[in-house]
């Protein structure tokens, strides 16, 4: 049967052409003449090229992070450039008319048309190409709304001041050592702000694109719902096939103030190598949430691209009531690494928190949840469900947990379950007696697996998900 | 319909069955029973095409085809149904997402359109009602927490909505009472229209009052020893089958 399997999780990567498009891309290298560059293009404030700075400087003397469950060789940071746009977009198209058509096509390929008219109704795309965000739709929908939805170079622009008043808050430029290099040199991501008691009115979506070689993506996302308010947002990323390693540094900060609820959704389909593990995106983000008083955060992703994914959406429940709610799936196979989970940590009264984790491995990879859950001494009557479950392809794989709980509050309440499971070689009769041929068979008992957090997903995307683990699980039954 | 020619057949090293034959007409019905570990369910495996059951020897053709060259999704999309006798839990894909999937497979393999939702269901729920299973059994995960009488009742429900040509039951009466039998037999009854086969595999006689075979057949160790009309069954009833250790031995002499 692992032969079959093996041969069903070949992988095929959609998303791995490479648009010929004419950029402007840094050389290679990184020392604050670049930084000040960068800042210098994006006609950023005088703050913003300081804030920069200092992070660079915090991440000059910080060290690479070496304890999670994965092994990559050593990255050389002066071998990467750290910007590059489409020359097209230099004048700033005002239109999507005035958008290089090749950029419109490379997004319609992806099967994310950025027409209006020919987008799924309700919901809104910034489209970021490398370092720059290319259009951003629906954008006078959303202003009626009183929604801001634009690049963040432009919000650094237009609103400053709100920009000013939440970056960093909730990731600290020297939180970590990707964190630091990020706000050193992010170039451009999604600003969401909405305000007091409204419900926005579309799905917001960030599609993110690499295009480039020798290019790091470091994007940016700040999303600030105020109090009362509601919005539901979408990531989804994709890049050229390779042979060299590409780096993908994010930082995305979510602030929910009294009473809103923020629900993240990211699809991560990043080109994962080929099978001998060449090639394929590093994709070391950090993520995290703060939740005001009766506030919630949602993270739901679906990771089944990278090479190496070293991500771990976090909740900080600061305000009394507030929840935290993390759903995972990630899929790993040929060689690819994973070591994702989330931290929820609980400082309020009778915060909430639900975690549901599940890792898939295939092939050769290596798949590993690790999950902190820290109740804090204030944390009264405080309660966290965990359930991760791993479910393993063939026996060449390995599933890993790494569950860390830490109460300082005797009335919180912690749970935790985990299970180990294998597609079995009965599962696989059972449905090849009735007529499904073994590829099909194993998406259809990877789904079910995945069903609780799929659930979760906005529906278009939760779609997308099932197949985009169709495909990826192509090949891999034997 | 099926005619299977010396076969044998092993499990790893061990050969289990030993110079097979047997032939079905269509609108048959044959029980085969047997001591435990004569190869019945053995049998089932190696006609479906489980791996990990190697034929040696022999030659198994369906409605004209060689079986064994057949993948094991083939066999089924040809019309070779298996009713399991420990049916496995597929957790989170619920029994009507695998069964739309699976009657679509044998449709598209039949070169007919995939049925619409609404066909669909209007078949999933009569053949639910036949076997006296409640509605909410589609929704539920694939035999997920499923008793043994609802597993074995589910299959029959499959067997219903798949509309196979040849059916091999593995001992489906296994562990029911006298009521669920009964549910199972006419489940199996109602699918008997003088076209489709049935090979019954059962240890005991009981299951054989409510479905009435055409022929019975004794196996054991690997082999048929004996063949007969229902009045074979009712011996086995009588008399166990202690009085096979000697035939055997008998023969092999």
């Amino acid at each position: 049967m692992s032969e079959q399997i093996d041969q069903a999780l070949a992988r095929k990567y959609d998303a791995g052409f490479v648009s010929e498009i004419e950029s402007e891309t840094f050389p290679v290298g990184l020392d604050e003449d670049v930084i000040r560059r960068l800042s210098a293009i994006k006609g950023e404030p005088e703050w913003m090229l300081e804030w920069r700075l200092k992070a660079y400087r915090t991440w000059l003397k910080q060290t690479e992070p070496e304890w999670a469950h994965v092994d990559y060789p050593k990255i050389n940071y002066q071998d990467i450039s750290y910007y590059s746009a489409p020359k097209s977009m230099k004048d700033k198209p005002k239109s999507l008319d005035e958008v290089d058509p090749e950029l419109l096509r490379t997004y319609e390929k992806l099967g994310i048309p950025l027409h209006e008219q020919e987008m799924l109704a309700g919901v809104a795309v910034d489209a970021v190409f490398d370092s720059v965000s290319v259009v951003t739709t629906f954008r006078e929908k959303l202003e009626e709304a009183g929604v801001i939805f634009c690049p963040i170079s432009e919000a650094l622009q237009k609103y400053p001041d709100l920009v000013k008043k939440y970056l960093g808050t909730v990731v600290p430029r020297g939180d970590n050592y990707f964190a630091a290099l990020n706000s050193a040199v992010f170039t451009d991501g999604s600003f969401v702000y909405i305000p007091k008691g409204v419900r926005c009115p579309m799905e917001l979506s960030t599609y993110f694109r690499i295009n480039e070689q020798n290019t790091g993506q470091f994007e940016r996302t700040l999303i600030v719902a105020d109090e009362g308010s509601y919005v539901s947002y979408l990531e989804g990323c994709t890049a050229p096939q390779r042979d060299e390693n590409q780096l993908h540094a994010a930082v995305v900060e979510l602030v929910a103030l009294e009473g809103a609820e923020i629900k993240y959704s990211t699809v991560q389909n990043w080109y994962p190598g080929d099978e001998n593990g060449k090639g394929g995106i590093y994709n070391f983000v950090t993520k995290r949430g703060l939740c005001e008083k009766n506030a919630k955060i949602s993270w739901t992703q679906v990771e089944t691209g990278s090479a190496v994914t070293w991500k771990y959406p976090s909740c900080i429940l600061k305000g009394d009531n507030s929840v935290g709610e993390f759903y995972s799936v990630a899929l790993t196979r040929g060689k690819q690494q994973a070591d994702t989970g989330t931290k929820m940590i609980h400082l309020g009264k009778n915060t909430k928190s639900t975690i549901i984790s599940k890792g898939i491995s295939a092939g050769y990879s290596n798949n590993a949840y690790r999950g902190l859950v820290r109740m804090g001494p204030g944390a009264e009557g405080a309660r966290n469900f965990t359930e991760c479950d791993s479910l393993l392809i063939g026996d060449k794989c390995g599933a890993h947990t790494f569950p860390y709980i830490e109460s300082s509050n005797p009335s919180a309440i912690v749970e935790h379950e985990a299970t180990t499971s294998k597609v079995s070689d009965d599962q696989l009769f059972l449905c090849q007696q009735r007529g499904l041929d073994p590829e099909k068979a194993v998406s259809m008992i990877v789904n079910g697996f995945c069903k609780e957090v799929f659930r979760e997903l906005p529906m278009e995307f939760a779609v997308e998900a099932g197949k985009l683990l169709e495909i990826s699980l192509e090949g891999s039954v034997g | 319909m099926l005619t299977i020619k010396d076969l044998h057949a092993r499990v790893e090293e061990k050969t289990i069955i030993k110079g097979l034959n047997l032939e079905i007409k269509p609108g048959e019905v044959h029980a085969i029973m047997g001591p435990n570990g004569a190869g019945k369910s053995t049998l089932g495996y190696v006609l479906s095409g489980r791996e990990g059951y190697e034929v040696e020897q022999g030659e198994v053709t369906f409605n004209g085809a060689n079986l064994l060259e057949m993948e094991v999704e083939e066999r089924a999309q040809a019309g070779l149904f298996l009713a399991f006798q420990y049916p496995v839990e597929i957790p989170g894909v619920s029994n009507m997402e695998f069964m739309k999937e699976s009657v679509n497979a044998m449709r598209k393999a039949r070169g007919e359109d995939e049925l619409s939702s609404a066909e669909f269901l209007k078949k999933a729920k009569a053949a639910c009602k036949q076997v006296n299973l409640p509605l909410d059994f589609l929704k539920r995960g694939v035999n997920e927490g499923f008793s043994g009488g609802e597993k074995k009742r589910n299959e029959i429900m499959q067997l219903i909505m798949l509309e196979p040509k040849l059916a091999i039951l593995d001992e489906s009466d296994s562990g029911l009472d006298v009521d669920a039998l009964q549910v199972v037999a006419n489940g199996v009854n109602s699918q008997r229209d003088g076209k489709r086969s049935f090979i019954v595999v059962t240890h005991y006689q009981r299951l054989l009052d409510f479905i009435e075979p055409d022929y019975v057949h004794i196996l054991a160790q690997g082999k048929i020893v004996k063949s007969g009309g229902p009045e074979l069954a009712k011996e086995v009833e009588a008399s166990g089958y202690a009085w096979l250790g000697q035939a055997q031995e008998g023969e092999e002499a």
